[in-house]
């Protein structure tokens, strides 16, 4: 049995009795930080959101709001933690606390040391005043999508964020940024049963998978979150992959774009800067940036959700994924990848090592998602389109990834033969969108009706082609 | 003007100021129930065993949890020494014999961690013996499965008025409930002290009925019991009622395990334990003169009350006594009734029923006004109260003029009538995407129905420093009320604000309190937070008279500064103060007040309930997506009356947050309830914050406009003011009627549009799929919907 040591508003706190699912906000609760709140125990409200020091992509550090209810507090052994408690007091508060304080942005208070910290994250982010097309200080109010209030209406919250200034040069947290965050390390912790494992290396992970296939593997570890708190989920193994530098690259070559499975969502769309536009269009719509900030492509991958956001988009670029293990690595088509509801080709002893989405990239793409609310939903359908058009107008090929109405993510083939060869007209698009419409099995659930899903696909396609006629008409 | 309303020069009231607790809301400092929990020591866990079916018999074996690591003890019916009943209707037992709904808490387990509690609370065997359950308004009705009573308020002869009313129509109206989603969970933190009472610090909007419930169930005198309330992380309604049975649990492991207990409810605990706001079920006929005037209603209201009656009868009354809104209707039949259902109990929420009632209407009339030819607005316009008139259970609508100046102002504000014509170029020119505008007014009744509720305690202590200490019997629950007693006492003491301070509620400084709802706390409180500070003040007078000169009467506070008018000197407060002592001059005082001319006879459903009527309107503009039905608000306007407000900021909080509670119930927010006769029946489906969705950042409209009422203190209020706490909320009827103006330019003019609620995606899909079946935009409709007949139809129907 070993100690964490996490590093907590600049104090180091060690902990020898850590359990493997003892997440951040428990564990900072017990010693007495109550700042930050349970409000749902599985990352939609944001009212436990702390900074955890990440990097960012110049070998610095970027402060980064994550849900600490979904975080195993073992995963932050030998990192750094501020929380609202650690940005300012009542006599000292932080710029975004003194924003929040002074016109109307608290009622009960109980979401705001949550949105202290995720207007943090902003506040510290690099280049926002060169985003002016968000607010004139560059606040995205995106950044907030992940955290809900009850009382206020968000008005006041918004107008906080956008009065926001700059850090000031003597700023701790801001000068922090300047070095790398710490450095990751191994970690083996158990109790009552339990193991929490972060391996040293790519080699031992694939190792400990082989001898004991039954571990659990977390990267972002944004849905093994949610089955510990509101399943009551509990596993012998868990193994952490997320600072594995093999599963955090991005290759660039003529014939592909390769995504590290570890990376994070919003490193993999730092990192990608716009190079696929689908991608680009989906990131925005999956969940929220306190979720992005931590979940992978690989754990959405992983877990196999039927309703998961990425896969559709995948599907639609015809990712291919590389599964490792101790015996080797093989790439599979993803589409090949889902057999049944949350099952894969996957063997319990490989990881998906990374995501290689073939080039060149269709000339169309978008990514269309149906949820009850805009912001940080669950998708009722998604659809991820790659279409390319001949210079003669016609469909050359269709790709279509679909999401939310089989028992997997599938691909809209017959939709994708109805497009492909005739011209991306009207008559077309109403032809292949009456065949979109019968495309999977869709249910009804609390999220929408069957009938509703599959009027959804039937109406995806229109909706694009009409996007696609008014771009034309502009031009 | 009274001296109740009467404001002195240099007042604190009226001041922006932010809430007290922001600075520590901000910086996590601000410490709620179950962040007390982390810093004693020894504090166990409780755990509910929750049933798995809507309606069994049950037979419960606890031996196999206390075989658990960790687990301590499991609480059952054998430990309650006292009344075995969390509530005030006797039908709500604590530990009961039968699960009365999927997720009713059947036994808890205390253990050493929450971790241990769980297992033990998993390991609970618990025999079910089914029972058949009734799941919806609609089985209810028609099992005639009802609970409490079944008033009717009723003015003139309705049906016949509907017999000769030029146009009649009658339909159906149904809206679903809605969950407070406070974010702070129930709590309690129980402890037995050195003397052997039970102290209980409890998420309670109603600290001395969460007294009286321990009390009762632990078989003790309420003296034994104390209950303190530190501030809630939202209560809307929710902490009403039902945190008494939870404390009441923490409150029986303390005593009988002789430790700190904890209780603390999941997100999915709450939502599958606790009451909601009500469903509604209606049926109404309503007649109309050629003008659009209404001339009769008879309508049938149905709450889906749930498994216990709760709050379900004063909240059924409050619905009855809105359904007019704010128009005036000349003859009116309203019955309610309360269906029994094995679901939570439902209760209190942000307007109390009245939301409720008022759907009734607005959806009447906004589905009649094309089929009267009429555009809603001006049907709205045309039946708003007039002075003079009174409403149908008899109480004259005092100031009814201002919805008619608050009507005009919105109309100015929000430039109705140019965007009126702006959204019709839109939409012509669109096909995909329509555009929707439209204007509501709100009038809400002030005041406990039950009306010995209007009342309130406060207990002031000036020290000889001259700092001030004010305890009230009104909890905080982020609405801002601690804030204006702060601004009460500091204008009625003649001190700043920061002389003042604020103790945390506690039951044993202000007894029998009335709980911290109906919009009353304010109103209640401050009255008596003046009531105490105004003898204190007095008292002093005198004794600055006889030191700088001049009568009692000549005496001036403000600003911690006492002047003399008679001879211009002055002397601090502080210093008058210590004089004071000296002089042994009480600087102390209990304050009450009660709210002066109510009447109301439950039994007749008339008489005076409320002491004054909060009014207000909301234009809404909103934006639909043809191919899916998702909403985006757009631009909303708001001219409401808070009277003078006494604390401006947090009235416009109130506003804003209460309207985007409104939007949220009545355009996302949705209860699903499994409905099958599958092994799950009975089980709420959205459980959690992933299913159950509220509005977030993308609901906010893109522009926000609020405006108050000028020139518009309320004389029956402290400092002029008016309650603002729910009147807002039912402001967001504006987006419901602008999603049905954009759902019908889909479709051809003159149809009438049904729109289930909440208005979410799909059912406005649903919706547009209806308007563009009936014939193209622009064309007539080809024929009357469904549930319009002409009168004599509906009369030969009614025959």
């Amino acid at each position: 049995m070993q100690h964490i040591v996490v590093t907590v508003n600049g104090v180091e706190l060690a902990d020898g009795e850590v359990a493997a699912h003892t997440t951040t906000l428990d564990w900072l609760r017990a010693r007495g930080l109550t700042g930050a709140k349970e409000g749902c125990a599985e990352g939609e409200c944001g009212a436990c959101s702390v900074l955890v020091a990440a990097p960012d992509d110049d070998g610095g550090t970027a402060w980064t709001a994550v849900n600490a209810c979904l975080l195993p507090v073992a995963a932050l052994d030998g990192q750094e933690v501020v929380t609202a408690e650690g940005l300012g007091t009542p006599d000292a508060p932080h710029p975004v606390q003194a924003a929040l304080a002074a016109d109307g942005a608290s009622q009960c208070g109980y979401c705001t040391p949550g949105f202290a910290c995720s207007m943090a994250a902003q506040f510290y982010r690099p280049g926002r005043a060169d985003h002016a097309h968000h607010a004139p200080n560059g606040f995205d109010l995106h950044a907030l999508s992940g955290n809900l209030c009850r009382c206020t209406g968000y008005r006041p919250i918004r107008d906080a964020a956008f009065a926001l200034g700059q850090p000031d040069a003597d700023d701790p947290i801001a000068a922090r940024r300047a070095s790398p965050p710490p450095a990751p390390r191994p970690t083996r912790v158990e109790h009552d049963g339990e193991r929490f494992v972060r391996p040293a290396d790519l080699t031992e992970t694939l190792g400990l998978l082989r001898d004991e296939p039954d571990a659990t593997v977390v990267a972002g570890s944004t849905d093994w979150g949610v089955e510990v708190n509101l399943r009551g989920r509990r596993t012998p193994l868990t193994v952490a992959i997320e600072h594995l530098p093999e599963l955090r690259e991005v290759h660039v070559d003529e014939s592909a774009i390769e995504i590290g499975a570890a990376l994070s969502l919003a490193e993999v769309q730092r990192r990608l800067g716009g190079r696929v536009p689908l991608l680009e269009a989906l990131f925005p719509q999956f969940a929220s940036p306190l979720i992005r900030n931590r979940a992978t492509l690989g754990g959405n991958l992983g877990t196999a959700s039927p309703i998961g956001d990425a896969a559709p988009a995948l599907l639609a670029l015809e990712a291919r994924l590389r599964l490792a293990s101790a015996d080797g690595e093989r790439e599979v088509d993803l589409a090949e990848y889902f057999t049944g509801y949350r099952q894969t080709v996957r063997r319990p002893d490989e990881l998906i090592r990374s995501v290689r989405i073939p080039l060149p990239l269709a000339d169309l793409a978008a990514f269309h998602k149906v949820a009850k609310r805009r912001y940080d939903d669950i998708s009722s359908v998604a659809v991820g389109f790659a279409i390319d058009v001949g210079d003669d107008g016609t469909v050359v090929a269709a790709r279509i990834g679909l999401g939310g109405v089989a028992a997997t993510p599938i691909r809209a083939r017959a939709t994708e033969a109805a497009l492909t060869g005739r011209p991306w007209d009207l008559d077309t698009v109403r032809d292949a969108a009456s065949v979109m419409g019968g495309e999977g099995t869709p249910m009804s659930d609390h999220r929408a009706s069957a009938e509703y899903r599959a009027l959804m696909l039937n109406r995806a396609l229109l909706k694009l082609y009409r996007s696609t006629a008014r771009e034309e008409v502009r031009a | 003007m009274s001296e109740l309303a009467a404001r002195p020069a240099g007042a604190v009231v009226g001041q922006r100021m932010t809430h007290e607790s922001a600075v520590q809301h901000a910086t996590g400092v601000a410490t709620y129930t179950d962040d007390l929990a982390a810093r004693r020591a020894g504090v166990l866990t409780a755990w509910p065993v929750q049933s798995e079916h809507a309606h069994a018999r049950i037979r419960l074996d606890v031996a196999p949890a206390l075989e658990v690591p960790g687990v301590v003890h499991v609480l059952t019916a054998d430990d309650v020494p006292g009344v075995n009943d969390a509530g005030t209707k006797h039908d709500e037992p604590l530990f009961p014999d039968e699960a009365r709904y999927h997720g009713h808490a059947l036994a808890w387990v205390l253990g050493e961690s929450a971790e241990a509690a769980r297992r033990g609370a998993a390991a609970v065997r618990v025999e079910y013996e089914p029972l058949p359950s009734i799941v919806t308004i609609g089985e209810a009705i028609e099992a005639g499965s009802f609970q409490g009573f079944a008033p009717t308020v009723q003015r003139g002869d309705a049906a016949s008025a509907l017999a000769t009313a030029p146009h009649v129509f009658e339909g159906e109206s149904v809206v679903g409930g809605q969950e407070h989603f406070y974010l702070e969970t129930h709590a309690s933190l129980a402890h037995v002290d050195s003397e052997g009472q039970v102290f209980l610090d409890s998420s309670s909007q109603h600290p001395s009925e969460t007294q009286e419930i321990v009390a009762h169930v632990l078989g003790v005198p309420s003296h034994r019991v104390t209950v303190q309330v530190l501030r809630l992380g939202g209560g809307f309604g929710g902490k009403e009622m039902q945190p008494h049975g939870l404390a009441a649990v923490a409150a029986l492991g303390a005593v009988r395990t002789g430790r700190p207990v904890r209780l603390r409810l999941t997100r999915t605990q709450d939502l599958t334990m606790t009451g909601k706001r009500h469903p509604y079920h209606a049926t109404w006929r309503a007649g109309f003169d050629d003008d659009g005037r209404l001339l009769a209603l008879e309508a049938t209201l149905t709450a889906d009350g749930g498994w216990c009656l709760d709050l379900s009868e004063p909240v059924l009354g409050r619905a009855l006594c809105h359904v007019d809104n704010a128009y005036w209707i000349p003859d009116v039949a309203v019955h309610g009734r309360i269906a029994k259902t094995n679901k939570t109990s439902q209760t209190a929420f942000r307007g109390f029923g009245g939301p409720q009632g008022m759907f009734v209407i607005e959806d009447i009339l906004g589905r009649v006004a094309p089929q009267l030819g009429l555009d809603a607005a001006t049907i709205r316009e045309r039946n708003l109260y007039r002075p003079g008139q009174t409403t149908p259970y008899g109480q004259e609508v005092r100031h009814a003029e201002r919805l008619h100046e608050i009507w005009q102002r919105l109309r100015t504000e929000s430039a109705f009538d140019e965007r009126r014509a702006e959204i019709a170029r839109f939409n012509a020119g669109s096909a995909d995407v329509k555009r929707g505008l439209a204007m509501t007014p709100v009038k809400f009744g002030i005041s406990f129905t039950f009306t010995a509720y209007n009342q309130a305690g406060a207990l002031v202590h000036v020290y000889k420093d001259g700092s001030v200490l004010v305890n009230h019997g009104g909890t905080e629950l982020g609405q801002g009320l601690h804030t204006k007693m702060l601004q009460v006492a500091a204008t009625a003491l003649g001190v700043p604000f920061a002389a003042v301070r604020l103790a945390p509620t506690r039951t044993d400084k202000v007894p029998n309190t009335s709980a911290t709802a109906a919009s009353s706390g304010a109103d209640l409180n401050g009255g008596a937070v003046k009531h105490a500070c105004d003898q204190i003040r007095d008292r002093l007078a005198e004794v600055a008279a006889a030191h700088l000169g001049g009568d009692a009467g000549d005496i001036r506070f403000a600003d911690g500064v006492v002047v003399s008018s008679a001879t211009e000197r002055a002397m601090a407060f502080a210093e008058l103060v210590e004089t004071a002592y000296h002089e042994r001059v009480q600087l102390f005082a209990a304050g009450f007040y009660r709210t002066e001319g109510l009447g109301w006879d439950p039994a007749t459903m008339q008489g005076t309930p409320f002491k004054y009527f909060a009014y207000g309107a909301a234009a809404a503009e909103v934006e639909v997506d043809g191919f899916t039905g998702a909403t985006r608000l757009r631009r909303v306007d708001i001219v409401h009356d808070v009277g003078d407000s006494l604390s401006p900021l947090v009235d416009l909080g109130q506003v804003e947050g209460a309207f985007m509670q409104g939007a949220g119930w009545l355009m996302l927010e949705e209860l699903r309830w499994d409905e099958t006769d599958g092994p799950g029946r009975g089980r709420l489906l959205t459980q959690s914050a992933s299913t159950y969705k509220l509005p977030s950042f993308s609901e906010l409209p893109d522009e926000l406009n609020v405006h108050f009422l000028e020139r518009a203190r309320e004389d029956g209020a402290v400092y002029g003011s008016k309650a603002v706490g729910e009147p807002p909320f039912m402001l967001a009827f504006s987006v419901r009627e602008a999603i049905r103006d954009a759902v019908a330019a889909f479709g051809p003019t003159g149809r009438s549009v049904e729109l289930a609620s909440p208005a979410t995606p799909e059912a406005t899909f649903w919706a547009i799929e209806g308007a563009r079946a009936a014939g193209a935009p622009g064309t007539p409709a080809d024929e009357p919907t469904s549930e319009t007949t002409d009168a004599a139809a509906s009369v030969t129907a009614g025959t």
